[in-house]
């Protein structure tokens, strides 16, 4: 499917985000969550530019797996760091969880190891980015638009089962629809990040 | 309106519309934006309208001035390639006399009013177009491939001449800057010589892929991608950029090395359009941040 015009506004509006969360909107924080939100939003930057250059086609390209794991472990890892009191073990979990992804993608791995794999990392990874923000707010230690980065969590979540589920060949939605909501989800995620780290 | 007369006016509109394709508007367009920010990088009253207007148009008409002359010197060769052979130079759409004097009036007038602006300026706009047209594409760019550093320094030149405007000298940042294009043009051509390989050798035309092979020409795609996003991160850092900027500043230089990485060890076709596409892309972006840190 050839990426249309509008896509490319999508995505170039939503790199525009990234750019601004990494050159403004992480200022003040700790160094770790610097490093960790500046990989992620990097990531998404990058992505969305060559997305933009390359079209679609690009998401067929084994590395997206590895590449799409990066954004959720890093953005965790930052809200982890910053707001819970168990930073150094998820510290941990997030090098040791792409460490297995790149692993058992890159080398033959036996039978359903690969897919457990993802499962396990993606699903600790986005439930993180999903839950933490809203309990926070929920409890008061944050302003309540700070839950729109738990929203946005539960887009990239959305976003990142419908691909998976895509390139191990049992679509949720067929892979037109999927391309076809991928610029604007990828957007509205992104704007929902950075309204909520601005606002929250 | 007399049937002549309306045709008269027709006629001057498509040559007006040749003549604006033959400076090349994109590739002008950024090399004046490099001067842009060369020029706001030295932080000096940027909002001063009558010299952000001479740099704009002095820049402009000499680089669109030597494009001009360039297309006029290469008319012949341009003829042969594929890619190139629809140019109103190559195909005859318009006398080639006439070609070369519009090349000189616009690269004449683009150095005059550098000249009147400040000298240093006009010095380094001179050379730019010297560099460009007689070391660049009469001397050698049928001789070696090597060409593409005179290229490369000519095409460095607006960056340093806008930072030298502001400054009034030049200094170790302006010349970092310029490094940082010199490296990052080879990124651009040699990516592009690579895509049409056939098309200059059919033209006789020496190019790293014709010379030294593919492998070399991707290592050297690689080294000089590192090397420009060093320059620039560098450049960034003596300009006293913010440390976000610097922090964006690394992440799309991060991109460029990535498509280098992937350029040297998983070639391909597509490989190589992204990561032209993409210099393209960081160097605008580099700009931009040099421009809005200062604002």
């Amino acid at each position: 499917m050839k990426i249309s015009p509008l896509d490319r506004v999508l995505l170039l509006v939503t790199g525009i985000l990234a750019a601004y969360q990494v050159a403004v909107g992480i200022d003040g924080f700790d160094a770790l969550p610097i490093v960790a939100y500046t990989i992620a939003f990097g990531v998404l930057l990058v992505a969305g530019l060559l997305l933009i250059i390359w079209g679609f086609e690009v998401l067929d390209s084994p590395a997206v797996v590895i590449v799409s794991t990066i954004i959720p472990l890093t953005l965790s890892l930052g809200l982890v760091w910053q707001y819970a009191s168990f930073g150094t073990s998820y510290l941990v979990f997030a090098i040791a969880g792409f460490l297995a992804v790149t692993l058992t993608r890159s080398i033959p791995t036996p039978g359903k190891i690969p897919t457990i794999v993802l499962a396990i990392t993606h699903g600790i990874a986005g439930m993180t980015i999903f839950l933490l923000p809203i309990i926070l707010s929920v409890q008061g230690k944050t302003q309540p638009l700070f839950s729109l980065v738990g929203v946005g969590g539960a887009l990239i979540g959305i976003g990142g089962l419908m691909l998976s589920f895509l390139k191990a060949g049992k679509p949720i939605l067929s892979r037109e629809t999927i391309l076809k909501i991928l610029p604007g989800l990828l957007l509205l995620m992104t704007a929902c990040f950075v309204a909520g780290f601005k606002f929250g | 309106m007399t049937t002549s007369a309306q045709s008269s006016i027709v006629n001057r509109k498509s040559k007006i519309g040749i003549y604006w394709s033959l400076t090349k508007p994109l590739q002008s367009g950024l090399l004046l934006a490099t001067g842009l920010a060369g020029y706001m990088s030295a932080r000096c009253p940027i909002f001063n309208m009558g010299t952000i207007l001479g740099l704009t148009v002095s820049l402009f008409l000499a680089i669109a001035g030597s494009t001009v002359l360039n297309m006029w010197w290469d008319r012949d060769i341009d003829a042969k390639m594929g890619r190139t052979q629809k140019r109103a130079t190559s195909s005859g759409a318009v006398d080639e006399n006439e070609v070369l004097r519009v090349g000189l009036i616009l690269s004449i007038i683009g150095v005059g009013i550098a000249v009147a602006m400040d000298a240093l300026y006009g010095l380094l706009v001179f050379a730019g177009l010297f560099f460009d047209v007689v070391v660049y594409s009469i001397w050698l760019k049928r001789r070696t491939a090597w060409s593409i550093v005179w290229g490369g320094i000519s095409g460095a030149m607006p960056i340093l001449a806008g930072r030298a405007l502001g400054l009034g000298f030049i200094d170790w940042i302006g010349v970092t800057l310029a490094l940082g294009i010199l490296f990052w043009i080879p990124t651009h051509t040699l990516t592009f010589s690579m895509k049409f390989e056939k098309d200059y050798a059919a033209a006789c035309v020496p190019t790293f892929p014709s010379t030294y092979g593919l492998g070399f020409t991707r290592a050297t795609i690689a080294v000089s991608s590192v090397l420009a996003a060093l320059a620039m991160v560098v450049a960034g850092y003596g300009i006293g950029m913010d440390w976000g900027f610097l922090r964006l500043l690394g992440v799309l230089s991060a991109g460029l090395l990535m498509l280098a990485v992937a350029i040297t060890f998983k070639p391909s076709e597509r490989v190589n359009f992204g990561l032209f596409k993409y210099a393209s892309v960081y160097m605008l972006a580099a700009m931009i941040l040099v421009v809005i840190e200062v604002m």
